[in-house]
C-alpha cells in the first residue's frame, strides 16, 4: 500500500473509533437509541464522508452541486448525527441532546431540523425512491451530482425498496448509489431466519445494477468500492457490505438478535468505550 | 351526464381530469414542473404534459409507493413534481409514503388523484375512491381541493403549482356541468357563494355543487331561498364563511361525493362546532361502498342528487 493512501487509512480509523464513541455515548445518556444499529455502518459512513467521496459543504447545505447522503434506515440516526457533527454540521457537544425535546437530533432523522439530513426517514423502504427522484433531478438539471442511500437488510423486506431498484436498473441512474448496511440482524432476529435476502448480489445484478460485495468493516474494501462506483457507466451500482451489528462492542455483537433498539447500560458503557479504543 | 340536474340551465363541460391535464400541460411552461405517472397518463391526461415535456415526464410504472418517493426526492432537489394516479390507488397504496416522504417533510409535492367518488360508473367499486379526502385530510399540512367542474380544476391546478407546499387535487371521471361558464375566482381556502341566501345553506364541493344549485332552486319554487357554497377547499376550511352562513341562515346541509366519515362534511362540522352550532344535515356516500352501473343509476341508488339535498335541506328546515 502506497504511503500516502496508509497515512489516509489511518486517519479514517481514528474517526471510526470517535463516531463509535459517541455513538455509544450519546445513545446511553439518551436512555434509548438504535446503536447496533448505526455501529454495523461506521466505515462505510467514514468513507463516504471523509475519504474524499462525497461532495458537500456544511457551509452550504442546500447547495445544489452538493451530493446527496440518504439514511433510509432512518433509526440509524445516532450513527448519522455523529458523522454530521464530525463533517461540521453542528458540534459535537449537541450530541448529547440525541432525542431530548427541543432538539433537532430526533429519533429518527428530521430533514426540516437538522442541516445535512436529506431526507426525513423512520418509516422503512423509503430512502432509495427519494435518492431516485434526487438522481433524476441532477440528470435533468444536467450536474454531476451523485447520490448514495444507506438501506438496512432488515428493510430490504419492504416492497418499495424493489419498486425502486427496478426503476433505477430500468433507467441506468448511475449517478445513484445503494449501500447495503448487511449486518444480518434485524429487529427480533437474523434476517437469513426471517426473510432470507441472498443472494443478494445476484438480486440487484438481474435488476441491471452493478454489483459488489465487500466486508463493510474493511476500510481498503470500502474506499476500493466507492472508487468502483464513480467509473459505473450506464448502470446504478449497489454495494452489498457484509457487517456486524453492533461492531466494536463484545456486549452487543454477542447477541445481535437481543440488542436491536437498545442502548448500552451505563454500567456497561465504560468497557464498550475502552474495546473501541476511543480517544477520551 | 346531468346527474339528475333539470331545474337550473347548466351545460356538460369537460371533466375535471381532462380539465387538470390541459392546466398541467400549461403549466409545464415553467421548467421545474415535472410529472410522475403511474402508467395511467391517458386517463389522468397527463399525457397532455407527455407531449409537451417528454423529458420532464417520468412513467415509473405500477408501483404507487414509488411514484411518491421520488416525487418526494425531486421536490428536495427544487423541482415541482406532480404525481398524477387514480384518487384511491395513490392515497392508499401510498399513504405511508405520502405521510413520511411529502407531509411529515412538508415536501412540494402536488398529488392528483383521478376516479374520485362513485360516479366513474361501470368500473366499480374497486377503482372508486371514497376516502380519500378523509386519507388526505389526516396528513397535518395537506391542501386539500375538490373543484366542481373543468373551469375550476383549471384554475385549481394552475394554483396548486404555484403554492408552496403539499396539496391533493380530488378529479373526477365523467364530463360534468359547467358551474363557472366565466371561469371561478378560485382562492385556496376561501370558498365561493354562487346563490344568496338567508333560508337554508347549501355546501358542497365536486359534481354536488351543480346539484345543489338545482335543489336551491327547487326550494326557491317553493319559497325557499337557499345559499350555495362551493367549499373547493375542504382543508384549510374557510371557518368565516361557514359562521357567517350559520349565523345568517337557519341550517346547513353538506354534500360531497365521498363516504360518511372524514370528509367535507365532517370538517365543516367540526369547523361549527366550534364557532357557531346549527342544525346540519350531510349528504353523502355513507357508510359503505357502492356498486358497478351506470353512474347516474349508482348516484341515485347512494342518494347523490338534488332530490337528496332537497329533502336534507327541508328536514333541516323543519327539524
Amino acid at each position: 500500500m502506497p504511503q500516502a493512501r496508509a497515512e489516509e487509512r489511518d486517519k479514517l480509523e481514528e474517526l471510526t473509533r470517535r463516531i463509535r464513541r459517541d455513538i455509544v455515548v450519546a445513545t446511553t445518556a439518551a436512555g434509548s437509541g438504535h446503536p447496533s444499529s448505526s455501529l454495523s455502518m461506521v466505515e462505510l459512513c467514514t468513507s463516504l464522508f471523509f475519504g474524499g467521496v462525497l461532495r458537500y459543504d456544511p457551509a452550504n447545505p442546500q447547495d445544489p452541486d452538493r451530493d446527496r447522503f440518504i439514511l433510509s434506515k432512518g433509526h440509524a440516526a445516532p450513527g448519522l448525527y455523529s458523522v454530521l457533527a464530525e463533517a461540521g454540521y453542528f458540534p459535537t457537544e449537541n450530541l448529547q441532546t440525541l432525542r431530548k425535546i427541543g432538539s433537532p437530533l430526533e429519533g429518527h432523522p428530521n430533514m426540516n431540523r437538522l442541516p445535512g439530513v436529506e431526507a426525513s426517514t423512520g418509516s422503512l423502504g423509503q430512502g432509495l425512491s427519494i435518492g431516485v427522484g434526487h438522481a433524476l433531478a441532477a440528470r435533468l438539471d444536467g450536474r454531476d451530482s451523485r447520490v448514495y442511500v444507506i438501506v438496512g437488510d432488515g428493510e430490504s423486506g419492504e416492497g418499495q425498496l424493489w419498486e425502486a431498484v427496478m426503476y433505477a436498473g430500468n433507467h441506468g441512474l448511475d449517478n445513484l448509489t445503494c449501500i447495503v448496511d448487511h449486518n444480518g440482524y434485524q429487529q427480533t432476529g437474523a434476517v437469513a431466519d426471517i426473510q432470507p435476502l441472498d443472494p443478494l448480489t445476484q438480486k440487484y445484478e438481474a435488476f441491471g445494477w452493478a454489483a459488489r460485495e465487500i466486508d463493510g468493516h474493511s476500510l481498503d474494501e470500502v474506499t476500493d468500492a466507492f472508487d468502483w462506483v464513480r467509473g459505473i457507466e450506464g448502470r446504478p451500482q449497489a454495494i452489498i457490505a457484509r457487517t456486524v451489528k453492533g461492531k466494536g462492542v463484545s456486549l452487543l455483537e454477542a447477541d445481535p438478535g437481543n440488542w436491536h433498539g437498545k442502548p448500552i447500560p451505563p454500567e456497561e458503557e465504560a468497557k464498550a468505550l475502552e474495546e473501541i479504543g476511543a480517544p477520551a | 351526464m346531468t346527474f339528475g340536474i333539470t331545474r337550473v340551465d347548466l351545460e356538460v363541460g369537460d371533466s375535471t381530469r381532462a380539465a387538470f391535464g390541459e392546466a398541467l400541460a400549461a403549466a409545464g411552461a415553467d421548467e421545474r414542473v415535472v410529472v410522475v405517472d403511474g402508467d395511467v397518463n391517458n386517463s389522468t391526461y397527463t399525457n397532455k404534459f407527455k407531449a409537451k415535456y417528454p423529458e420532464r415526464f417520468f412513467n415509473a410504472g405500477i408501483a404507487e409507493s414509488n411514484l411518491v418517493g421520488i416525487a418526494a426526492g425531486l421536490a428536495a432537489s427544487g423541482k415541482i413534481p406532480v404525481v398524477a394516479s387514480f384518487s384511491t390507488f395513490l392515497l392508499s397504496n401510498a399513504f405511508d409514503q405520502i405521510r413520511m416522504s411529502v407531509a411529515f417533510p412538508n415536501q412540494n409535492v402536488k398529488l392528483v388523484g383521478t376516479h374520485a367518488g362513485i360516479s366513474i360508473g361501470e368500473d366499480g367499486p374497486s377503482q372508486m375512491a371514497i376516502e380519500d379526502v378523509a386519507q388526505a385530510c389526516a396528513f397535518p399540512g395537506m391542501t386539500v381541493i375538490v373543484p366542481a367542474d373543468a373551469p375550476s380544476a383549471q384554475a385549481a391546478t394552475q394554483a396548486m403549482i404555484e403554492r408552496e407546499g403539499p396539496t391533493f387535487l380530488r378529479c373526477g371521471r365523467p364530463n360534468v356541468p359547467v358551474v363557472y361558464p366565466n371561469g371561478p375566482e378560485l382562492h385556496v381556502g376561501r370558498a365561493n357563494t354562487l346563490r344568496e341566501g338567508d333560508d337554508i345553506t347549501l355546501v358542497a364541493n365536486g359534481i354536488m355543487v351543480a346539484m345543489a344549485l338545482d335543489a336551491a332552486q327547487a326550494l326557491a319554487d317553493d319559497g325557499i331561498e337557499a345559499r350555495v357554497l362551493d367549499f373547493h377547499t375542504v382543508k384549510p376550511i374557510d371557518s368565516e364563511t361557514l359562521e357567517q352562513a350559520a349565523v345568517e341562515t337557519k341550517g346547513i346541509v353538506v354534500a360531497e361525493e365521498h363516504m360518511a366519515y372524514g370528509g367535507l362534511g365532517a370538517t365543516v362540522a367540526m369547523a361549527l362546532a366550534e364557532r357557531h352550532p346549527t342544525k346540519m344535515a350531510f349528504v353523502n356516500v355513507g357508510d359503505t361502498y357502492a356498486t358497478s352501473g351506470k353512474p347516474d343509476e349508482i348516484l341515485a341508488q347512494y342518494g347523490l342528487t338534488p332530490d337528496a339535498i332537497l329533502d336534507a335541506a327541508r328536514r333541516t328546515l323543519k327539524g
